[in-house]
């Protein structure tokens, strides 16, 4: 059960402190400079939730390991993070296509994991649900208005759609580690989320005058550590300052 | 301790400033949660962050430490709290006041129940400009300088303003 409980801080720890990561890589480099604010700041949002549940883990876990310890020292294999989140940002309308795939998902399950029979993971549940609606909020909008905005901007959201389609599927899988936690009461069973998800995917992209994609090749892989190409050259970037400095502090 | 006295530390640890909005105490923030002095006179106060990434909550361990160590404290711990979850219901009045004054709008009431989707690209209610007063406002970024603020702008005075989002 203490394993189980590790595994799965670290599997949401993880997909917010990965997709924080590609958020901050906006920096400067976002449409306009109130976007630059906007993705920057949900980064922030989300690493302020990967440190509290990387922190819980390292806890639960009762090895002496920080949350600096499990984000700057652990390997690729050893990250549990969904293959949806490492994907690179790509062009706006693939960043804000995942942005819409993953806060939707993220929203559902940490409104579902208030209820939990853990009450650090009902505590850190309860407190993002409340920004992850925001950011839920922000995606949707500019899906809305990429996607009923010129032909061009309806064409790059589509694409981003599409592009990130393949890694939907793995939010939903479950695993031994996610049922034993649930039938404990403590872990949310993703594929119970699935149906709220699509409603308001559905609902957004038929306002957004966008079709839904219906790609049938849904790799997975990312909740036992294996990850795609580009997890890799992220996590460098994310390590490296601390593994060349161990303990660097300014 | 004496029940006066903690109530004395409190007032004192609810001074600390907000260190990105300084016209803010924690205690007008509403995240001071809790100050208890124990019979030897260490100190434990709980407080509880806005947003889990606000990077300001370090600074506010700091100066609670510096704080109470001038006056006298210098067994200080402070907790962090995640639960109940911080909302901008628990600011007060003062606090407030305090906003509007500063050029920042307040938040508004929270409504009851999950935030309600909206299909729309129109912005949400106008928020009253802090510096004429106007309703003719619209928001121009959902995210602002600092995580519990949007930026909006007035077309009556035609200022830019910030306001402190309703969570």
């Amino acid at each position: 059960m203490t394993a189980d409980l590790v595994a799965y801080a670290l599997r949401l720890g993880d997909d917010a402190l990965v997709l924080a990561q590609r958020l901050g890589e906006w920096s400067s480099r976002a449409p306009e400079l109130e976007e630059d604010v906007a993705l920057t700041n949900i980064g922030l949002d989300l690493l302020g939730q990967a440190r509290a549940l990387l922190s819980y883990a390292g806890e639960v876990e009762g090895a002496g390991r920080d949350e600096d310890d499990l984000a700057y020292l652990r390997e690729e294999r050893e990250f549990g993070n969904c293959l949806l989140v490492e994907q690179p940002n790509d062009d706006f309308g693939a960043t804000i296509a995942r942005q819409l795939y993953f806060s939707s998902y993220q929203l559902e399950l940490y409104r579902a994991l208030r209820g939990s029979a853990d009450p650090t993971l009902a505590a850190v549940a309860a407190k993002a649900a409340k920004e992850v609606a925001y950011h839920r909020d922000h995606a949707t909008m500019w899906v809305l208005r990429l996607g009923d905005g010129t032909e061009e901007s309806h064409a790059r959201m589509r694409d981003g759609l599409e592009r990130l389609w393949p890694y939907v599927g793995e939010l939903f899988e479950t695993d031994e580690v996610v049922q034993r936690l649930a039938a404990a009461g403590v872990a949310v069973d993703p594929a119970g989320l699935r149906d709220g998800w699509d409603r308001h995917l559905d609902a957004t992209l038929a306002e957004a005058t966008l079709a839904r994609p219906d790609g049938r090749w849904l790799p997975g892989g990312g909740r036992r550590g294996l990850h795609s190409e580009h997890m890799g050259y992220l996590l460098a970037e994310l390590q490296y300052l601390h593994r060349l400095h161990p303990g660097a502090r300014w | 301790m004496s029940a006066p006295a903690a109530a004395a530390v409190r007032e004192l640890a609810g001074r600390v400033a907000d260190p990105e909005i300084p016209v803010l105490t924690i205690e007008d923030l509403g995240i001071l949660r809790d100050v208890v002095v124990d019979e030897r006179g260490r100190v434990e106060v709980t407080i509880t962050p806005t947003y889990s990434g606000c990077p300001a909550m370090e600074v506010i361990r700091d100066d609670l430490a510096r704080t109470l160590a001038e006056h006298g404290y210098g067994d200080v711990r402070v907790r962090t709290v995640l639960a109940p979850a911080w909302t901008t219901d628990w600011m007060s009045a003062e606090g407030r006041a305090k906003l509007t004054a500063y050029g920042i709008a307040p938040p508004g009431p929270r409504r009851p129940g999950p935030v309600p989707v909206r299909l729309t690209t129109r912005p949400p209610e106008p928020v009253a400009c802090p510096r004429c007063g106007s309703t003719d406002t619209h928001q121009t970024s959902r995210f602002g300088s600092t995580a519990c603020k949007s930026l909006h702008a007035c077309r009556a005075c035609l200022e830019p303003f910030d306001h402190f989002k309703t969570l």
